[in-house]
């Protein structure tokens, strides 16, 4: 299928725009007040908490997800908006989360970096770098013992997780043991301030992933028509019981690491070349000169607003949880002996 | 020559660390993002000062970051390890634990590993449940480190001086909510390890704690004077080897004991001094940590962690009654 031309191809725009449309109105909300890296948390801000923004990373989940199934697996990273919309988790129960609120999808427990929707197979985003890469794995070692279909399970991390351990860890035991999980590296090019090249040896993730006898691909992140196809292959290959696979996924981090940070670390050459290949203006271009209506392109982006402005005034008016929604869920045998 | 200024929490770790370097080649730093200055200013400058192989940016790398810090104490090297916060030194256990804590004892003291892990702990505001945690305990639990908790830019700047002039390893926990406070500090006045300080006297009860905690602490004492009830509190600054001393004659002296931390209350440090102060002097105890529950994300739920300031002076005037 060309994904560039058919339906499908509007179908990657509206996700990707869906994902920008509802982290620009999650960092404005989280404005006046985010306490991550230092600075403390004002009561003016609904979203607190460290934020951590995809914008400009859209493409990468939009092309892998699609290939994906509501049974299949997901772990994402601390930045995990974009993973679990993509995966097809409600926007609105994000945003309610994301104010903290009772009808979120964790109740207001977990917040930003703690995303997750068991629902939709989003096995949850991590507040610990590289933690998600063996759960990824145990949920399709799972997968093929209990042999129920050929669902698999796909993780995302980022070109810092590879130099944790759990990563290594994690490709070697999903070899060994022929696993259906197709691994994501998201490679944005930075971890926190530091930029990722200079503490990283050799050519990054594909090539360790070589190491370990799995097929790796390399893949311009910021096309999402290259990543649609890449990951149609690999999916089909995983799904099919070849093992597991590598998608080294070439993007760029456009925020700073959380919503407070303004990069000043960084290279505002960088940043303005980046923002040329910006995903969703390629796309939209792209779509544009396949001969796509530019009011069907502009009717995606205006309901998204309006479906981020909606969720927005739900969750500001979502009740906040219950005091005592905090010693709940917590374990069952010795509960209640809080003290 | 004494030199006191005012300085905030993170620029007096800035300026302890900075001391240590320049007196002695052998400190070195090592972890993410400190040549910038580490995430919240507390090596800020170092590496402009001291260069790239002195303050050593290294990759997300825990379990290496820590375990390198082993070996380069044994092999001569005096590292800060930098973790970033305490929950994800838990990525460097092995390192630090079977590792760093073993050595010495293990290889019959031909080892020596004089390293300091930082790792700053506590509710982080709005962090949730894995950037929140208060794990003085475990590590408290664990022979062969000293653990220190301070809780003043004055007591950050001697004891993590303390820490690196040690010749064993030091877990040191700074709280991820100090860094800005601000007092002064004196480059001159030594805060050894092992010594806690009286922050009040009195003579109706002995108020323990440590880090953030001794705010709610002394805002609870002032609750309590106003009432005519005069407390000693203790702040503990380092939980290992703690000031037995100070502490149980402090207890023998007021006939009552209150052990305050932020930490989850079961199987908490509270509960070790109670037992001592028990055993040593058969005083009243009580003792007020957080319920043993993850730190919740939304303010509601962060609350219930957190140990506040009328539930200290209520646990006070219960001891009392
Ligand atoms: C084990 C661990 N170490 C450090 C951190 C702090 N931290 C959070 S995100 C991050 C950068 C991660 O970089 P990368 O994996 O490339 O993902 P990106 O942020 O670029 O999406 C760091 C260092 C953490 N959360 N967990």
């Amino acid at each position: 299928m060309d994904s560039s031309t058919s339906g499908a191809g509007e179908a990657l725009y509206r996700t990707m725009v869906r994902i920008r449309a509802f982290e620009n109105a999650a960092e404005t909300a989280s404005q006046g007040g985010v306490s991550a890296y230092g600075q403390q948390a004002g009561g003016a801000a609904k979203v607190r908490g460290p934020l951590h923004l995809s914008t400009g990373q859209e493409a990468v989940p939009a092309g892998v997800c699609a290939h994906l199934r509501t049974s299949d697996y997901l772990t994402s990273t601390h930045r995990g908006h974009g993973h679990t919309l993509a995966k097809g988790a409600d926007l609105t129960r994000m945003m309610c989360e994301l104010f903290g609120k009772a009808t979120g999808f964790n109740g207001g427990k977990g917040g930003s970096m703690h995303i997750a929707d068991f629902s939709v197979g989003m096995l949850g985003a991590n507040g610990v770098v590289a933690a998600g890469l063996p759960i990824a794995v145990g949920a399709a070692h799972a997968q093929k013992l209990m042999k129920k279909s050929d669902d698999i399970t796909v993780c995302f991390f980022g070109d810092g997780a590879i130099n944790r351990g759990p990563f290594l860890e994690a490709l070697n035991w999903a070899r060994v043991y022929e696993l259906p999980v197709l691994f994501v590296c998201e490679d944005n090019r930075w971890s926190a301030t530091t930029a990722s090249g200079p503490m990283t040896a050799g050519d990054g993730a594909s090539a360790r992933a070589a190491s370990m006898d799995i097929a790796a691909t390399q893949v311009d992140g910021n096309d999402v028509f290259a990543v649609h196809e890449a990951a149609a292959r690999l999916v089909n290959e995983v799904r099919g019981g070849a093992g597991p696979r590598l998608l080294h996924a070439l993007t760029y981090r456009v925020k700073g690491h959380v919503s407070v940070d303004l990069a000043a670390y960084r290279d505002p050459a960088e940043l303005a070349a980046a923002l040329e290949t910006d995903p969703i203006a390629r796309t939209r271009g792209h779509l544009l000169s396949a001969g796509v209506n530019a009011a069907t392109l502009d009717a995606i982006e205006n309901a998204a607003r309006d479906e981020v402005d909606t969720a927005l005034a739900i969750a500001d008016a979502a009740p906040w949880p219950d005091a005592s929604a905090a010693f709940t869920d917590v374990q069952t045998t010795g509960a209640g002996q809080w003290h | 020559m004494a030199l006191s200024k005012e300085l905030s929490y993170s620029e007096a770790a800035v300026l302890a660390v900075q001391r240590e370097m320049e007196a002695d080649a052998r400190v070195v730093v090592l972890g993410e993002d400190v040549g910038r200055g580490g995430i919240f200013g507390q090596y800020r400058g170092l590496q402009q000062t001291f260069g790239a192989e002195r303050v050593i940016d290294t990759p997300i790398s825990e379990a290496a970051i820590m375990g390198a810090g082993v070996g380069m104490a044994l092999a001569g090297l005096r590292p800060v390890v930098e973790m970033r916060v305490v929950d994800f030194a838990l990525c460097g256990m092995d390192e630090l634990v079977n590792q760093a804590a073993k050595n010495r004892f293990m290889f019959g003291g031909q080892g020596r590993v004089p390293l300091v892990a930082r790792m700053p702990g506590g509710i982080w505001d709005a962090s949730a449940a894995q950037h929140s945690q208060s794990l003085e305990a475990w590590f408290a639990h664990l022979p062969g480190v000293v653990v220190v908790s301070p809780s003043t830019p004055q007591d950050n700047y001697g004891l993590l001086r303390a820490a690196l002039q040690c010749g064993d390893p030091v877990v040191y926990i700074e709280h991820k909510t100090l860094w800005g406070l601000r007092g002064e500090v004196d480059e001159d006045i030594a805060v050894p390890l092992g010594k806690a300080a009286r922050v009040r006297e009195g003579n109706a009860l002995t108020l323990v704690s440590w880090s953030r905690q001794m705010q709610a602490c002394a805002a609870a004492c002032d609750a309590l004077a106003a009432e005519g009830i005069a407390v000693d509190l203790i702040d503990l600054r380092t939980l290992w080897p703690w000031d037995r001393e100070t502490v149980l004659s402090s207890c023998a002296r007021t006939g009552r004991l209150l052990v305050v931390h932020e930490a989850v209350q079961a199987a908490g440090f509270g509960a070790e001094i109670a037992a001592s102060a028990a055993e040593a002097t058969g005083c009243r105890i009580a003792r007020l940590g957080a319920p043993r529950i993850p730190v919740g994300y939304a303010p509601v739920l962060e609350a219930q962690s957190r140990v506040g300031v009328e539930a200290i002076a209520a646990a006070a005037k219960k001891l009392l009654g």
